[in-house]
């Protein structure tokens, strides 16, 4: 690669920002390692599977229910405001008129913006007594999923609408040369190059769900049980660290960093397969 | 360019862990005042000790907890200078010097709208084990009850299942909460919910207009006066204590932990600063 003296320069320069922002997360993951390694040294890691409960103070360490309980909380969000922001975004890119959709993709930005702990905060005083009328207690499950898809949608929506985006022109244009109608063309053109896109954009979106906290501990209920239902109240292994982290001292402590563990590999394992879908898009 | 890439990662890497391994302080000229025990007064302590260092530069405050009879044996043995003890100290310890910090109490909540003005012990042990499940088999109306606990590792969930004689593996709840605040938000939205809170955040919110009741105990009112007076029966004294009469540093820093200059740091907690 030969470029000119002061592109050189900038090159380094970046190189080191972005190897500074990558380190960070492997200092990250090394100290979630050395804070958690003083319970690995003498509790097996199986454990963490197998033991019946979350009872640290009397040597209870069951991440199992946890487990269970954010991955069908995020599931049960993916499953809602994915159809919901892919049909948004439909609509904003081929069914609005141009003034409408450029107003209607401000709105959704703002729903973007909104800190999660008012979402968690309106889950707690109106959605909560609201399904605590159909079902007590109400925080549960099913608020969690509720909350969370409000939260992710607008990020599926302006995913979507970005991978639309860059469907290729000409695609469109042989294809309503060729009579298609609008929907014909969305289904058989439009969606199917746009594919990978979204498949990202979606994996992103139940990457925030994992992660989301604040409105997740207000909305949950946070009992630590595998879920039978909707209704039954939950904890996420999110809410899990910032319910016990203020008190937590030596080995509860360091179980709540293995919970942390956990959930940064939930986290990798999701990363990796958006990459996947993502490096697919540059065949197409 | 791959190569300076990997010269530069590396050198991060390196400077990363060197960064690690010489975060240890070693000054040699720092006094250290160690203190062990409760996991109740630990955060408070610490509080406490942050504020001690900025006032004594040549002095390092360590916390560590085990629980408040870790306080008392290493008191004891000599191996801390100051032990944390969340109970009154009992007849056969009355070896120790002890110091009351301050006082912690706690107060069970309903929602306003709920009819049951009181329960006794036995009606409480029922409802947190699950042996009662509506709100009719203890005078309310029909509806099923929605039992809020505290998270593990709370001094509050401690002091109350000790008081109640329970083990957290008996308490069935519907919900588990964090903090005072969120206890309070999780009873005003659901009338069938009962929790319990510090007196002190239960009686502020309940004096700003918060549709809660705190409920009485043994027919006293739960209050911040009355676990002042030491009437009220869900609360216990927090504790300093010494081998024997302090001196030096430690005697400084269990002035300063009785002295107003920390009551902020108390009330911060959810206690009460012990009456002089």
């Amino acid at each position: 690669m030969s470029l000119p003296h002061a592109d050189r320069r900038l090159a380094v320069l970046l190189q080191i920002c972005a190897l500074l922002a990558a380190a960070i997360v492997l200092l990250i993951l090394l100290f979630l390692l050395k804070e958690s390694l003083p319970i690995l040294q003498h509790v097996a890691l199986s454990r963490f599977v197998s033991d019946a409960s979350w009872h640290p103070l009397q040597g209870l360490y069951g991440l199992t229910p946890m487990l269970a309980a954010t991955l069908s909380a995020t599931l049960g969000a993916v499953l809602l405001a994915a159809p919901l922001g892919i049909a948004s975004a439909l609509f904003s890119r081929y069914y609005a008129p141009p003034l409408l959709a450029a107003c209607y993709r401000r709105l959704i930005e703002l729903l973007a913006g909104i800190p999660s702990v008012v979402y968690g905060f309106w889950g707690l005083t109106t959605l909560a007594p609201l399904i605590g009328r159909l079902h007590p207690p109400g925080v549960s499950l099913l608020t969690s999923m509720l909350v969370l898809a409000l939260m992710i949608l607008p990020t599926v929506a302006l995913t979507v609408d970005a991978a639309l985006a860059a469907v290729p022109v000409a695609y469109l244009r042989s294809a309503a040369a060729l009579g298609l109608s609008r929907w014909s063309l969305i289904g058989g053109v439009a969606l199917p190059v746009a594919r990978p896109g979204i498949v990202a954009g979606i994996l992103l979106a139940a990457g925030r769900a994992i992660g989301e906290t604040m409105a997740v501990l207000m909305v949950t209920g946070n009992v630590v049980q595998l879920p039978r239902n909707l209704f039954d109240p939950v904890r996420t292994l999110t809410a899990n660290i910032a319910l016990e982290m203020a008190y937590a001292t030596g080995d509860h402590r360091a179980a709540l960093f293995v919970s942390g563990l956990a959930l940064m590999l939930l986290v990798l394992v999701l990363v990796a397969t958006a990459e996947l879908f993502s490096k697919q898009r540059r065949h197409v | 360019m791959k190569k300076p890439g990997i010269i530069i990662v590396l050198t991060l890497i390196t400077g990363a862990v060197w960064f690690f391994l010489q975060s240890q302080p070693s000054e040699p000229k720092i006094e250290k005042l160690v203190l062990t025990g409760s996991s109740t007064i630990a955060p408070l302590a610490a509080e406490i000790g942050k504020r001690f260092e900025s006032l004594h530069r040549d002095v390092r405050v360590d916390v560590q907890t085990g629980g408040s009879s870790r306080g008392i044996s290493d008191a004891r043995a000599k191996l801390a200078h100051i032990g944390m003890v969340s109970r009154a100290l009992k007849d056969d310890e009355k070896d120790l010097q002890g110091f009351t910090v301050a006082l912690d109490g706690i107060a069970v909540i309903l929602n306003k709208a709920n009819p049951v003005a009181a329960l006794d012990k036995q009606q409480i042990i029922a409802i947190y084990t699950g042996k009662v499940v509506n709100w009719k088999d203890v005078g309310g109306n029909d509806a099923p009850i929605t039992v809020v606990n505290k998270a593990e590792g709370r001094s509050t969930l401690e002091l109350f299942l000790h008081y109640f004689g329970l083990k957290n593996t008996d308490v069935k709840p519907q919900v588990i909460i964090g903090d005072n605040q969120q206890g309070i938000k999780t009873v005003l939205g659901n009338p069938d919910a009962i929790g319990y809170v510090s007196v002190g955040t239960a009686e502020y919110e309940a004096g700003q207009g918060a549709a809660i009741k705190l409920l009485p105990l043994d027919g006293i009112a739960a209050s911040m006066e009355n676990v002042r007076n030491r009437s009220f029966p869900l609360a216990r004294p927090l504790n300093l204590v010494t081998h024997s009469e302090p001196a030096g540093r430690v005697k400084d820093f269990i002035e300063f932990a009785e002295s107003p200059q920390v009551h902020d740091l108390i009330e911060a907690q959810y206690f009460v600063p012990a009456p002089r």
